[in-house]
């Protein structure tokens, strides 16, 4: 019998309704209660196990106590073998770490996780790519590409996933300093990746989950992006799993999933640099940025690959930007973002931009 | 509601046998004169002494045969309202005139002068075909839709070739094309540019003006849209594409929403394909034969493919053009499949000019009909353009029961059939989730339309009290559920290829 892990993080979302955009460490938790927050996850975790409950599906549950999943399985009239032992009322970015360590070690095939951006980065610190993980959404603003649009969309992807079997993606995992989001400044890191099962909207399911087709997607944009290169020209390759295929397909395996890259004459120039060092690479010559829509939200720039600063993107120049991503990211996001902190130079990127989305294929799409 | 229970014949091994399994060595249904081959003279290693041919008796056959059609479905069992299809019911008469001794056994090597009536008739159904799409020549060569459209590409190169203009390297598609509009162009050496719909579900023009360039090559279009909806802005589009050079191609694939009202040619469209076996009403389904007849405006009429039918007045003479030195060559052998053309020939004349309108209008009446039918019930909404009228064809989304049950345009399809209908297309266009695309086409009777309706609705009510039944549909036809995956990935297409995998 296959087996879900469930974790609630009890506290993720309850900054929101009271102000206060998430709740990071313990003094902001306080306030937030002060404040008459309400925990939010746990309803939402219940509206995705209904979904499970109704399915009929037979699986097995495996959750942690009280207020991190035993109470919403149970609300949602599912049996559940509880594991762990935390201290209720007074849980951590510990627990989750914990929690999401037993269930590996005990064979789970999914684990569904109702929390925000912070509840996943604890979560991949611990497992990566290991085991496959769901975001139930519930936190109060999620960047990360791991969440379901709606709880009852997670639950529904969890019962296909165990029932039929789906395929899995690599979705960014983003982290926010919720201290400079407090003070209105969004400073989103692209900490890592997860590994997500997902719906394609055409009749592609799969009996053994694999990336394949956002796989062979991301190769063949790499092959049309490697065909349009040209010798002598610097080309600053953005974060994300589909710039590092443009890397992969040219022979350079070890370019920075996370980071920013600069390739010239189908070489690694430089990896893993900073704004400083972009400019000084790319002074007075010839150069193309190739990027990728990271996160929940679609951004092109501004979140996570935040070294490519205004000062970089104007000297490279807008005609010079190469976007990439698959038809199944677009299919996420059909609407893309920038944020440069530069509002003019934002405004130049609005309207609608060519995106690169397969070899010899280009779809015209909305940045806003 | 009437229920449905299809025939299912078992056999010791599972379902019917294939054909290569039924028999025993000697049974026969035929008699040859003795010794045939020596009597046709045929060359020696075209002699076989043994053929793995199954050996039946007729009736072995037949039943054979028999069993399976009632295990079949088709136009001629019910409904089969498969969006963009067109599965209209083919009149029988259509069969009769294309299995005359001199439709069916004349030959494409016989001289010009002994299939005068063939030749009479193509060239005749070339000039119906030109004055319904308002184009000047037509080519009946292409054998199927995806074949059309790419002869076109083939055109469209020629013609920006022939004018020195080499750089045009892109066709522009917009999102709710069908899938073979991309593989055509991507075919004919193009690179495919996506263009969004907008919020009426219409191609967004300010993106189409984006995508637009002096590399533009063609626009492929089909009107109506798979939507259902008519492009209403189809003049500036024509315009936008025309002002950088490039070329309109029309995808016939809906011709029966505007059959007889509006003309593609009139639209701006240089380029047009038909699908003899959507709106002409020949039999498809199961791979043709089919039909994909192009037609284009004067300035493309010297690349046609080869050979082109004329008629000399003085001689009352119909006769095949091969010299033709810009023409893109042969895309087909020989004219195209001609039993399809007489079939389509027939319908034209059955129907005349009044009647293509009358098909038209009650194709698009018998769509709305459905759509304010269907329109409130909960489980199934309209993601574009929800006010207006549609035209032959209407795509819902069952995006909010699915929401609502986890049960969604798969189950529902699957679960049609257990009421004996054949299910919409589903999951296409890719703009709409959870989509269910709906063509009831103008032969539906009211009593049918108000019987698939009521059995849509049915379903969303079953979806809730047991979605279970949805999810194991269907559970009244001779096969259940199907494995696609298994079978995409794993196809066995033939009986060597079966027997290995058997083995």
């Amino acid at each position: 019998m296959r087996k879900l892990g469930l974790i609630v993080n009890p506290i993720a979302g309850m900054g929101g309704r009271v102000g206060l955009k998430g709740t990071d460490g313990l003094e902001i938790l306080a306030k937030a209660r002060e404040l008459g927050a309400e925990p939010v996850s746990p309803a939402r975790a219940v509206e995705a196990l209904q979904v499970l409950k109704r399915s009929n599906l037979k699986f097995d549950l495996i959750t942690y106590p009280s207020e991190m999943g035993e109470e919403a399985a149970r609300e949602a009239g599912l049996k559940a073998r509880v594991i762990g032992k935390i201290k209720p009322r007074d849980t951590t970015a510990e627990d989750t770490k914990r929690a999401v360590k037993e269930m590996r070690e005990l064979g789970v095939d999914l684990i569904l996780i109702a929390g925000g951006d912070g509840t996943f980065s604890d979560a991949i610190d611990i497992v990566g790519t290991g085991v496959p993980l769901l975001g139930i959404p519930t936190g109060v603003k999620m960047h990360s590409a791991v969440f379901a649009n709606t709880p009852q969309g997670a639950g529904g992807v969890a019962a296909r996933f165990l029932s039929e079997g789906l395929p899995l993606r690599e979705a960014e995992v983003m982290d926010i300093d919720e201290e400079a989001y407090r003070e209105n400044r969004l400073s989103a890191k692209l900490k890592g990746y997860a590994r997500v099962p997902y719906e394609p909207l055409m009749l592609q399911s799969t009996k053994e989950g694999s990336t394949s087709y956002e796989l062979e997607d991301q190769k063949a944009i790499a092959r049309e992006v490697a065909e349009l290169m040209k010798e002598g020209r610097i080309y600053v390759l953005g974060p994300g799993t589909t710039t590092r295929a443009v890397a992969e397909e040219m022979g350079i395996h070890n370019s920075t999933l996370l980071g920013v890259d600069l390739i010239l004459s189908r070489k690694l120039l430089a990896r893993d640099v900073n704004e400083e060092q972009i400019l000084r690479a790319i002074e007075g010559k010839p150069v193309v940025m190739v990027l990728s829509p990271i996160g929940r939200q679609g951004f092109i720039l501004g979140r996570g690959n935040q070294q490519i600063s205004p000062n970089i993107i104007r000297k490279v120049g807008k005609e010079n930007v190469w976007i990439i991503a698959t038809p199944h990211k677009l299919e996420l996001t059909p609407i893309l973002k920038v944020d440069t902190g530069d509002v003019r130079l934002d405004d130049e990127f609005r309207g609608y931009v060519r995106v690169i989305t397969g070899y010899r294929q280009t779809r015209i799409v909305m940045v806003s | 509601m009437t229920s449905y229970r299809q025939a299912r014949w078992v056999g010791e091994d599972g379902l019917e046998p294939l054909v290569f399994e039924l028999g025993k060595p000697g049974r026969t249904g035929y008699t040859l004169p003795p010794k045939l081959h020596e009597q046709l003279n045929l060359p020696k290693h075209l002699i076989r002494e043994k053929l793995e041919l199954p050996e039946l008796s007729e009736i072995e056959v037949v039943r054979h045969y028999t069993r399976l059609s009632q295990m079949n479905y088709g136009i001629d069992s019910g409904i089969y309202p498969l969006g963009s299809c067109t599965m209209k019911y083919n009149p029988k008469i259509c069969e009769e005139l294309a299995s005359l001794d001199t439709a069916a056994h004349i030959h494409p090597y016989q001289s010009e002068e002994t299939i005068q009536g063939a030749l009479e008739l193509m060239y005749k159904l070339e000039r119906c075909l030109a004055e319904i799409a308002g184009v000047d020549r037509v080519c009946l060569h292409p054998s199927a839709g995806a074949h059309g459209e790419f002869t076109a590409m083939l055109l469209t190169r020629a013609y920006h070739k022939f004018r020195g203009d080499g750089v045009r390297t892109q066709v522009i598609v917009p999102d709710s094309a069908h899938g073979t509009n991309p593989a055509s162009a991507a075919m004919a050496g193009y690179e495919v540019v996506t263009v969004p719909s907008d919020a009426r579900g219409r191609v967004d023009l300010k993106a189409l003006e984006t995508a637009a360039s002096e590399r533009t090559a063609a626009l492929m279009l089909t009107n109506p849209n798979t939507l259902g909806l008519f492009e209403d802005k189809i003049l500036k589009i024509a315009k936008i594409i025309h002002d950088v050079g490039g070329l309109l191609f029309y995808d016939g694939a809906n011709l029966n929403g505007i059959l007889g009202k509006a003309r593609p040619g009139d639209m701006g469209f240089d380029i047009v394909h038909f699908n003899l076996h959507k709106t002409f009403s020949t039999p498809h389904g199961g791979g043709g034969p089919g039909a994909g007849p192009v037609g284009v405006k004067d300035e493309l009429e010297k690349f046609l493919p080869v050979p082109v039918i004329e008629h000399e007045e003085k001689r009352k003479f119909y006769y095949l053009n091969y010299d033709r030195p810009h023409s893109i060559g042969k895309v087909k052998a020989f004219y195209g499949n001609f039993g399809v053309l007489v079939k389509a020939y027939t319908y034209i004349l059955l129907m005349g000019a009044s009647g293509l309108r009358e098909v038209s209008e009650a194709a698009v009446l018998n769509a709305n009909y459905i759509m304010r039918k269907l329109l409130g019930t909960k489980g199934y909404e309209l993601k574009f353009d929800a006010g207006g009228p549609c035209k032959h064809e209407v795509v819902f989304s069952a995006e909010p029961l699915k929401r609502e049950t986890g049960v969604g345009a798969r189950d529902v399809s699957k679960r049609l059939l257990d009421y004996g209908m054949h299910a919409p297309t589903y999951y296409f266009p890719p703009i709409v989730s959870e989509a269910l695309m709906i063509e009831p086409t103008e032969c539906e009777p009211r009593e049918e339309l108000d019987r698939f309706v009521g059995a849509l609705k049915n379903i969303a009510e079953e979806a809730r009290s047991n979605p279970e039944k949805l999810r194991s549909a269907p559970t009244a036809t001779a096969i259940g559920r199907l494995d696609e995956v298994k079978a995409s990935r794993e196809p066995i297409l033939s009986w060597k290829m079966y027997r290995k995998h058997r083995a």
